[in-house]
């Protein structure tokens, strides 16, 4: 049966998969540096999700007032309540004023100051001096910082010649003995296979939104690279730890971003309270997204809520004025006319928090190379295996990631793990052959779903899995509703055994692929909604109703989620870094968290 | 006497009929050009009757429900849809635009929908952009300066001369312009076409580049500037409400001023 594809094969240095930020950033930096680079993408470059993200990318610059690595430092640790790794939050915050130094010097069309200087916004917990003031971090091309960062960063890869491999769906990694030795993907437009073999794969595959029913996430944010981890037998990393975006505009999801709350925006209840002022006294509407999101669902169970429901909150911009809304936000503008039918001038805009983010993923070094718990060292690393963005879990982000770090995340990781990559690399050194059997199971697996001829359509079993996520691992958790939660989503999971896929050709077969992004969303969906029944404290964006409290001695570290071939969860751990990697900052110890 | 003979595939059947579910009142019909290359049969349109009492607002929500509930077979590329990716760019009750973006109620009657015209169809409403990305690099759209940038911090670039990017940095480069251009339909294999003009010209209007003369000597050619004959589709469907068009003139003028 497997002997009906044709496949084709290639031998490169380095093989990416995923052409978001992170991979582009990868991609170019390895490239620039000599070794034969490729990289794989399941939509063309320019349609990555990276391109929809607003606000910014935080830098301290300090282009607008007094600003410090060593503030946001601590601002990203306070943010991450203390699950982030303080060795990782260190050098993604010193490298953070190079990285966007040399975006702009790639041509990045950031929005300017009077001086000419990139222009920065103030975002939520994003503080001067620990905590004391409001800092103007985030640096922004209007209010489409994304699309500007993944434009020119596809530009830059096309400079270098990189190679791309478009409208490829990558299935499986080739796995030899606990290595990666390369990949296989499906070429859409011919339906013909393609086995690379590599002396390094980086999964630049992005995150898993699409696990919830409503996201501002992408249809294509499958959390591909998170699954094919899974089936190699490594572990995700603080699955449970999911961000609500508190600004999705209501029924549509669609995102609004926070840079409105920087331009001075606020939320408001039906009684057309700034409610926010109660919840977090000094940062406002500027707290960061675990506190606000919370916020708004309590203000909506509390019968406060907008709409003909009470089940949404307002987005107040009309006092901003035309120009900045003109010049800062003209993105969100036209968002909030097409999918909520209101003029931001006049009318607030309506507001729901809505998933958004994972924290979570594959867990790895400061240098992108995947690490797992091994024979009681959690930081063995996978050989010939990186991960790099929302797809990997550095941790930068811990329990709670702060807006504009993201753009931030993709394109410090991303260029180092091109620098580690030229360090572990010699260009053009011999690769030892594959044989067949270190690819068959990938083909049996691909052949198996391809003729799955069950009675279950993919949308049905799809569309039960996005309900019940975001009924049971929602803003506020149970581990009653968690328990119910878990039950349903075994009955769906072993659903997926009468899948059925209705196009039986190769070419541009969605059905297929719909149906294999089904199988990888369940899988993580599983380790989501385990880690968060598991997980009995508070911390960040898990909040349990019934362990409200953020428990240290228990608590403070990662969770490691395994799954089998059922998709059965199996739990393990690995410590928090408490320590940095220089003596120009100091570790930053856990304490409450305040607002 | 001579003969004459349609292109491959150049005639359009008449397909299948998919009635909506029992019980639903309020329905419409979407018409959708249907093309298996595998099948090796000319392409369809079929017509679906959905409920739109359980339907999103825009096309890309009918035709991901079409996808979901009637005929998984369906074909089309999406992704981001909030407008932003340029995935879903199609042609819709005639005219070329985002399905993600274009509310159904805006429709009148049944609604159809075909491909981006005037190019190769892979499958369904999946085009061929081969030719379109390779257009987009051939202008080598990215940023060329002969002095060294500062090593230690951004080049400066006043509010004003950034201002002069508005309009033409914004391209989420959904080929619904260039599709939509008569004078590319003709001759596309050496006019370059308004979105791989817009992108030239945000590199000619950016402050901070130095190869305007090297990217003016390759754009004066007969065919891939001049070409443009102000025919302004461009501009009418732009999704994102951008004027190639008047990048192109802004291009040209800077010919005719270098020339003296």
């Amino acid at each position: 049966m497997t002997n009906a594809y044709k496949i084709i094969d290639h031998t490169y240095d380095v093989v990416i998969v995923g052409a978001g930020g992170a991979g582009l950033r990868a991609t170019l930096g390895m490239a620039a540096q000599g070794l034969s680079t490729a990289c794989i993408t399941k939509v063309f470059p320019t349609r990555s999700h990276t391109v929809a993200a607003q606000g910014g990318m935080s830098a301290s610059l300090g282009n607008m007032g007094d600003d410090h690595w060593n503030w946001h430092m601590y601002d990203t640790i306070k943010g991450s309540d203390w699950l982030g790794d303080q060795d990782a939050i260190e050098y993604m915050c010193r490298e953070a004023v190079p990285a966007v130094i040399e975006l702009e010097h790639f041509g990045v069309p950031f929005s300017r100051t009077e001086e000419g200087k990139i222009y920065q916004r103030p975002f939520g917990g994003m503080t001067t001096n620990f905590g004391e003031g409001t800092a103007e971090r985030t640096c922004a091309a209007a209010d489409r910082t994304g699309h500007a960062i993944l434009h020119t960063l596809y530009q830059q890869s096309i400079k270098h010649h990189a190679e791309f491999y478009i409208e490829h769906f990558a299935i499986d990694l080739i796995m030899v003995d606990g290595e990666c030795k390369g990949v296989i993907s499906l070429d859409l437009a011919t339906g013909e296979l393609h086995r690379y073999q590599a002396h390094m794969v980086v999964l630049a595959t992005g995150g898993c939104g699409r696990t919830y029913f409503s996201a501002t996430s992408a249809h294509t944010c499958t959390g591909d690279g998170n699954a094919m981890v899974l089936r190699a037998g490594l572990p995700l990393q603080d699955m449970e730890f999911v961000q609500f975006h508190p600004t999705g505009i209501y029924g549509a999801g669609v995102l609004i971003t926070e840079g409105v709350r920087g331009e001075g925006g606020y939320l408001t209840n039906n009684e057309g309270e700034r409610f926010m002022e109660r919840y977090a006294p000094n940062a406002k509407d500027l707290a960061s997204r675990d506190v606000v999101s919370r916020s708004m669902t309590m203000e909506i169970n509390g019968g406060r809520g907008v709409g003909p429901d009470n089940d949404h909150c307002f987005l107040n911009l009309m006092h901003l004025g035309n120009d900045v809304i003109e010049k800062r936000l003209p993105g969100i503008s036209e968002s909030a006319r097409i999918f909520a039918g209101v003029d931001v001038n006049k009318e607030p805009i309506p507001v729901l928090p809505t998933v958004h983010y994972n924290m979570g993923g594959i867990p790895t070094n400061y240098h992108g190379e995947v690490v797992t718990l091994k024979d009681g060292d959690p930081d063995t690393v996978v050989p010939g295996l990186m991960a790099i963005g929302e797809a990997a879990c550095v941790s930068v982000h811990g329990a709670n990631r702060l807006g504009s770090n993201s753009l931030l995340d993709i394109v410090v990781f991303g260029r180092a793990a091109a620098l580690r990559a030229a360090e572990l690399i010699k260009p053009g050194s011999a690769h030892k052959p594959l044989t067949e059997e270190d690819s068959a199971p990938i083909l049996e697996h691909l052949d198996r779903i391809r003729s799955a001829k069950g009675s279950t359509g993919t949308a049905q079993i799809r569309d039960n899995m996005q309900r019940t996520m975001q009924k049971h691992a929602a803003v506020f958790r149970t581990g009653e509703s968690l328990e119910e939660g878990l039950v349903k989503m075994r009955d769906i999971v072993d659903s997926f055994d009468d899948v059925r896929v209705d196009d039986p050709n190769l070419i541009w077969n969605t059905d297929l692929v719909e149906t294999l992004e089904l199988e990888n969303l369940l899988c993580q969906a599983q380790t989501i909604i385990y880690g968060a029944n598991n997980r009995t404290e508070s911390r960040g964006a898990h909040a349990r109703d019934d362990f409200e409290e953020r428990n240290d001695d228990t608590w403070m570290k990662h969770t490691l989620a395994w799954t089998d071939e059922k998709a059965n969860v199996s739990i393990d751990y690995r410590p928090v870094h408490m320590y940095t990697l220089t003596d120009e900052c100091e570790v930053i110890p856990p304490k409450t968290r305040v607002y | 006497m001579a003969e004459f003979r349609l292109p491959a595939n150049s005639i359009v059947g008449k397909g299948k009929h998919y009635p909506a579910p029992e019980g639903a009142t309020n329905t419409r019909t979407v018409k959708i050009y249907r093309y298996d290359p595998d099948s090796g049969k000319n392409p369809r349109i079929d017509s679906y009757d959905i409920d739109m009492d359980s339907c999103g607002p825009m096309v890309l929500d009918a035709i991901i429900k079409i996808k979901n509930e009637m005929d998984a077979t369906l074909t089309f590329r999406r992704s981001c849809r909030e407008g932003i990716c340029g995935s879903c760019a199609m042609n819709i009750d005639g005219s070329n635009t985002l399905a993600c973006t274009m509310a159904l109620a805006d429709i009148d009657g049944d609604i159809t929908i075909y491909p981006l015209p005037h190019q190769a169809i892979i499958k369904d409403l999946v085009s061929d952009l081969t030719h379109f990305y390779a257009q987009y690099a051939s202008v080598e759209p990215w940023l060329k300066s002969d002095s060294p940038a500062p090593p230690d911090r951004e080049r400066l670039q006043t509010p004003e001369d950034r201002e002069k990017l508005d309009g033409a940095y914004e391209c989420i480069l959904c080929a619904c312009c260039s599709t939509s251009c008569p004078s590319y339909w003709w001759n596309s294999d050496r006019y370059l076409g308004p979105a791989a003009l817009l992108a030239s010209y945000r590199w000619l209007a950016d402050t901070r580049d130095d190869a305007t003369g090297e990217r003016l000597d390759d754009l004066e050619d007969p065919f891939k500037l001049y070409r443009c004959h102000t025919i302004m589709n461009c501009a009418q469907v732009c999704p994102k409400g951008l004027n190639p068009a008047k990048a192109i003139a802004e291009t040209k003028k800077m010919l005719v001023e270098r020339r003296g």
